[in-house]
This record gives C-alpha cells, structure tokens and sequence, in this order.
C-alpha cells in the first residue's frame, strides 16, 4: 500500500513537454528522502486539459499541478509529499478556493463533462492491464462470452443507440447485426484508429490513455459477429499510441484474454496492429481495407458493403476507436444507463477536441445535446486574447463552419448536419476574428486536393477547380460571377464522387458561403480582405495621427517604398511595396496598419 | 506529393540487403504483406529508391508496377533519401489558424532549404505534415519521435541547435 499518488500525464501533448523526465525526476527526489515505498508514481494517458500540461495530480489531496517543469519536482517532493504542504504557487490556479483546494471536478472544465469512452484516460497507467482490470477491466468481455448470446450483444447495443464516433454516426448494433447474419466462416473486426481528420485528437488520446478497452471491445465485437482476426489500423504519425497498443496486445495475449480459448470458453480471438502510411482516404471503410490488403488505398463503390464482402473479401466491421470505447461500459451498465445521457436519437456522449483560438485547450467529453456555447464558452473558456470567437469548425474537411450567433444549436448528428457542418469525429476549431473564412474554405479545400486518390474525376478534377477559384477570390481576381460558378461546382462534385471525400469536399465551401458570404464579396467587389489574412489583397497603409517621423520603418524597408522626411508623416508606395510587414513590425508607435 | 523518380544514386550496403531479403522471407506469403515489407524496408534504407523496389517486387512475387503504385500513393513512403532528422511541421487546422505557416517559413530560412529537400550534409529535411494529433498544442512540429508545441518563430534556431550538435 501506498500512502500518497502521484499521477503524471504521458499523453503526447504534456510528453512533448518534457513529463517523461519529470516522472524519472520524481522518482530520483522521492528516493532521495526515502519515499519510495511509501509514493508511487505512475505515468498515465491524457487528462484533457492539454493547455495546461505537463499536469501531475497529486492523491489523496487531488492537487492539481499545472505547467509543471523538471526543475519544480523537487519543490513538490520536499514540500507537499515529505512536509505535506501543498505548493500553491503551483496549482492550476481554478482550483484554489481561498485557503482551500477544490476537487478537479467542480473547475468549469470539468464539472459539465461526463467521461465514459474517457474515463481511464488520466486515471490508470495505460501500460499496465492489471489497472485496467482493476477498474472492472475486461469484465464485461467475461460477461459476454459467459452469460450472453450474440444475439443478447446485438440486442443491448441496438437498444443502447449507440452510433457511430467515426463520422457518419451508423448505428453500431445494427452493423454488427448484418456482419452475425453473413453465413459462418472466416469474418473480420476492424478498427478505425486512422485519425485523418485534422484538428481531431480523441482516438489518439483514447489509444495512449486506454488502450485495452479498444481490444476488449473488439473481442466483444469478434464474438457477436464470429470472427476470430481483428486488425487495427493506426497512423504511423502516432507512434506513443502504437506502442502502448502493442505493449497492451503483449499483456493481453499473456493473460489469456487475447488468443486462443480466452477464459476457457473455446472462443479464439486475437488482433494485430496495421500501420497507415499518410493517407487521408484509408480512412474511409472501403479505402481502409484495400490499404490493410496491401494496396493503394483506394474507395470502392458500395454496395456490396463491408459486413457482407470487406476485408479480403470477407464479411467485416469496422469501427471507430471511441465507438469501441464506449462497449465495454454499455455492456456493463445496460442499455437504459447509456440512452439516459444524450439525445433521443443521439445518445451517449461525444468527445470533442478543442483547437485553435480557445483558452482550454484540450479534450471534453459531454452528453450529446450540449450546446456549442457551453462547450466553446463555458468549458473552453472563449478566446484567449480576449477577441470575439467568430466561428467554429466541426467536422474538419467534411465539415462545415458555424458561425458564432448559431452557437446554441445543440450539437447532435441532426443537429450539427441542418446548419451545414456534420459532427465528425468531433474535433471542434475556435476561430476568432482575425481568421478569414474565405482563406479557411481554401486551406480545406488544399487539403483534400492532395488527398484525393484521383479514381473518381468529379473530385479529382472537381476538388482542384474550387481550389482555383477560391485562389483566384483570395488574389483579388474574381468577378461576381465566379461566386455562382463556384456554388454550382460544388453541388456537381457532392452529387458526382464515389466516395464521402468527395462527396464532402465542397461542405467548408459551401457552409463559409452560406454564413460568411460578406466576406467573400468584399473579397470579389472590392478586392480586399476584411481580416489582413489574404497577402495579395493586402496593403500596409501608416496612420498619419500616429506616425511621429521617426524614419524607423523607412531604414528597414528592403524595397524603399516609404517615403517621409525626419519628424514628418511618413508614406508607403503601395506599387513598390513587397508586403514582407518589416514596417509593421519595427513601428514604435503603432502608426502602421494592414487592410 | 514528391516528385516520382529517384535523383540520388543508389548505394546499399550488404548488411542492409541481409536485413531486406530476410525482411521479405519473414513476409512471403502473408496477406497484405506489401505495406508492412515498404514501412521496414524504408526503415532499413531510409528510403525506397527503384533497386529496393525491385527487390521486393521480386521476393513477394508482385510486380514493380504494383509496388511502384504503392509507393507513390502514401505519403510516408520517399523515393527519395531524408535528413537523418525528419522536420514534420503540421499545417492542420488547429495549427494552421494559429499561424503554423511563419514557424514553416523559419524553419526553411534558417535550413534554407525548401519542402521536401534535404540539407547538403543530409542532417536535415523538412515536410509540412497532416494533423499530427497534438492540437491542444498548436502550432505543433515533429522531429523524428520527438515532438514540439506552443511555437514561436523564435524558438526554432535553438531547437535545430540541439540535433546540430548531436
Ligand atoms: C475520407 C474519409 C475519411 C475518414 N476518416 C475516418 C477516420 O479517420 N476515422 C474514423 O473512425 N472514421 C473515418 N471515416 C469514416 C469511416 O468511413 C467509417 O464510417 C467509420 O470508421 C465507421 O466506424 P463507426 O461506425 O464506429 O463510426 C472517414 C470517412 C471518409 C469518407
Ligand atoms: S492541427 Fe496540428 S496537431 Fe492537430
């Protein structure tokens, strides 16, 4: 028995800085004063708060550290855990309540988030399976394979609503019902952990914090459907979740809960990891088995679908890491439990990763249903520079924007696809007032010009078309009529492609026109941009109220284009102006603006 | 995606064709053993230039063509050499909006080489990479394991100076 915890975050966002070497630190000071056995340190996934990291939690006292740096461990280690004074300086400010400490659950962060596809993230060391058993880990394996039917699975997971986390939001029971109703023989589970959506970080959090209820559902998913193979499919890019799921996968096969006969019940199941190599499309379903089969990882057309002919022809499911997250605990609890958070039509919770111009940083797990204000306000704290939030995108290149006066909507599968954007996986963007949404829709729109695996004209051809127009609105070389050209263009690359990339391309184009449409007309009409983000369509004008002569920037332009005399308003040749922003930069006073 | 054609000249050692050939014997025969074969073998050699390709082509029984679609359609796969430090800085969204573009841009002037290019003392290379997971850190770059968040401009010359001096 130890006396004291200590909880230090691995998850790759607080391992970037530098909390491998504050766990080796810890132990050398604890050792040092002769802690050892009487404090234990473990290295777990992420707690979510990533804009605070590195974190460590210190228990029973659930003080919560934060920007933790290897030079403070011996401050923590002296004072909190040898004298049992708790170092305030050091506490994530929220949770310090006059003379007292607050638990972690009663900061804004927390208190509205229910973490269920989360809940060990943070909480036990992911390279240790006995934690994971040690909080009710592969029970509800055991509870299947010895009390339930694959038909009693199928039945829990249809009456739990569960849908798919993956994008599409397919409802998970019924995907396994068609997979069991293929006639016996060789079947395949898959998992999605391709997290090919840019801004999305949750499967991976998922995968590093947690990995043993990815593989414990999908021996769950095995047994239902009568498979014995599962194969993971994971980014390269994720090398931390790669190997925390083979150091899982080891242990699991040691224990006798991956393999042959797992818990004496004759039912074989194991699973191997495969690697994606940078491709955006082997996300897709089909495109993911073709890749997994050792091609290029191309869509085919649907049907027939994966659960009757998938993976080398066989009958497959695939789902998605935080789909799987959730099994174990619907099994546990019951199908009521999980139907009595979320929607009607959308139960359960979903995990959101908040990104770009937001104060918390980091993962949120809420029921569904919750408002995009509280997710962005209340959780997230708004900007934190103090701007006004602008919009927020959901969905990344399939998505769409929301503006920010949409922002109660509930964010639900419904909900989210009538305003134009889709859930996704749930990676949620903040964008503030200096984001032009014309330039957003273009970045978009790069993107999957160079994803697209070019089978299919309308999006290989389509994609690069919007692609130009949005270049030539961003430079300034648009006519009104392009704006029409434009939406037509996307509507035929929507209808036309072969698979959801495609069909999906045009959806941050069109959702930017749909609520930013100013932006994009002062873009055309006028040739500027209203956010100073469009270079070409830039010019650095100096405010004669504010420029004092100082001859400053006219020293520093590269190009001699300011013009002025000593202790005289100064001016810029907007004709031989290069745009670098040297002037800006080097302005004392703030007399020098771009519009 | 990089150009399609190899422009350094090929030169495998003997140790590195043991480590290949054994590579493709432990495969022959599996399913879907082409993709597993590329990630070791561009693990053995750094990259996949055409000798190597053939190789494999051969040892699995596929033909060059296949292997060669293969190659070109992942971006992880290079047919060209890397630095011995791979820069990956990522142009997400949540890195994108956070200006990822200026930490590129100084990655390049201080290498002063463009994307996709290797220093002359093949140190270093740089890629601009997809979301690379850490987003609560934007902007966010890679190299090789390591990863580096919260950046400025500024921060990069001293970063660079560590792998320098390695
Ligand atoms: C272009 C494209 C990329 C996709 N990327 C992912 C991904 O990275 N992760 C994921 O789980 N699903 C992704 N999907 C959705 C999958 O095709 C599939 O619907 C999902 O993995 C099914 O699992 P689920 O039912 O549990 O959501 C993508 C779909 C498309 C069209
Ligand atoms: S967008 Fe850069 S790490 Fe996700």
């Amino acid at each position: 028995m130890y006396r004291s915890h200590i909880l230090v975050c691995g998850g790759t966002g607080c391992h970037s800085s530098r909390s491998a070497e504050i766990v080796e630190k810890m132990q050398e000071e604890l050792a040092a004063v002769g802690l050892t056995d009487e404090v234990q340190v473990v290295q777990t996934g992420c707690f979510g708060l990533c804009a605070l990291g590195p974190i460590v939690i210190v228990y029973p006292e659930g003080a919560f550290y934060s920007h933790i740096t290897p030079e403070d461990v011996k401050e923590i280690v002296d004072e909190h855990l040898l004298k049992g004074r708790i170092v305030k300086r050091l506490l994530y400010q929220e949770t310090l309540d006059g003379d007292n400490i607050k638990s972690l659950n009663e900061t804004s962060f927390y208190n509205k988030q229910k973490r269920i596809a989360l809940r060990n993230c943070g909480v036990i060391n992911p390279e240790s399976i006995d934690e994971y058993i040690g909080t009710d880990g592969y029970l509800a394996l055991a509870k299947v394979l010895t009390e339930m039917t694959p038909d009693d699975v199928i039945d829990v997971m249809l009456k739990s609503g569960l849908r798919g986390r993956g994008g599409a939001g397919f409802p998970t029971g019924m995907k396994w019902n068609f997979a069991k109703a293929q006639p016996k023989g060789q079947k395949y589970v898959c998992c999605n952990a391709d997290e090919g959506d840019p801004g999305a970080f949750m499967d991976r959090s998922i995968l590093e914090g947690d990995p043993h209820a990815v593989l414990e559902a999908m021996a769950i998913a095995g047994y239902t459907i009568g498979a014995n193979q599962g194969y993971i499919y994971v980014r390269a890019e994720y090398p931390i979740a790669v190997k925390r799921l083979q150091i899982a996968i080891n242990q699991a096969r040691e224990y006798g809960l991956l393999g042959k006969n797992i818990l004496n019940t004759g039912f074989d199941f194991d699973i191997d990891l495969r690697l994606g190599a940078g491709a955006f499309v082997c996300g897709e379903e089909t495109a993911l088995m073709t890749s997994i089969e050792g091609n290029r990882g191309e869509p085919r057309p649907r049907p027939p679908f994966p659960a009757v002919k998938g993976l080398f022809g066989k009958p497959t499911i695939l789902n998605n890491v935080e789909t799987y997250a959730n099994v174990p605990r619907i099994i546990l609890n019951g199908a009521d439990w999980f139907r009595s958070m979320g929607t009607e039509k959308s139960t359960g919770t979903k995990v959101f990763a908040l990104g770009g111009k937001i104060k918390n940083t980091g993962l949120v797990e809420v029921p569904m249903g919750t408002t995009m204000r509280e997710i962005i306000e209340d959780i997230g704290g708004g900007a934190p520079s103090g701007k006004k939030v602008k919009a927020a995108q959901t969905g990344g290149p399939s998505g769409g924007c929301i503006p920010a006066d949409l922002f109660d909507t509930p964010v639900d599968f419904e909900s989210l696809q009538a305003i134009g954007s889709m859930m996704g996986s749930g990676g949620l963007v903040v964008m503030d007032e200096d984001n032009c949404m014309v330039d957003i829709a273009k970045f978009f729109l790069d993107f999957t010009v160079g994803e697209s695996c070019g089978k299919c004209a309308p999006c290989r051809i389509g994609t690069r078309r919007i692609y130009e127009i949005l270049t030539k609105i961003t430079e300034g070389e648009a006519e009104m009529e392009d704006l029409d050209t434009l939406k037509e263009l996307c509507m035929h690359v929507k209808q036309n492609s072969l698979c959801a990339l495609g069909q999906t391309a045009p959806n941050p184009v069109l959702s930017t026109m749909q609520y930013f449409m100013d932006e994009y007309i002062a873009h055309v009409r006028d040739k500027k941009c209203p956010t100073g983000v469009c270079q070409k369509l830039l010019q650095y004008v100096i405010i004669p109220e504010k420029c004092t002569g100082c001859t400053l920037c006219k020293r520093n332009c590269p190009v001699e284009a300011i013009d002025g005399k000593v202790k005289e308003k100064h001016t810029i040749d907007t004709s031989k102006c290069i745009k670098c922003g040297v002037c800006m930069e080097k302005c004392r006073f703030g007399a020098i603006i771009k519009q | 995606m990089s150009s399609q054609t190899t422009a350094a000249v090929f030169t495998g050692t003997a140790e590195q064709k043991e480590a290949l050939m054994a590579l493709i014997d432990e495969h022959r025969g599996q399913p879907g053993a082409l993709m597993p074969v590329l990630q070791k073998a561009q693990d053995i050699y750094g990259y996949l230039p055409i000798e190597v390709q053939n190789a494999i082509a051969e040892g699995l029984g596929i033909s060059l063509a296949e292997v060669y679609g293969v190659v070109t359609f992942y971006a992880q796969f290079s047919l060209n050499p890397k630095g011995k430090y791979v820069i990956g800085v990522c142009m997400g969204t949540a890195c994108y909006v956070k200006n990822a573009q200026a930490v590129l841009d100084r990655c390049k002037k201080e290498l002063n080489i463009e994307v996709g290019e290797c220093t002359p003392d093949g140190l270093f290379s740089i890629q601009d990479t997809r979301c690379l997971g850490c987003c609560g850190l934007a902007p966010v770059m890679m190299i090789n394991d390591d990863v580096y968040g919260r950046l400025v401009p500024d921060d990069i010359p001293g970063i660079l100076a560590k792998y320098q001096q390695q």
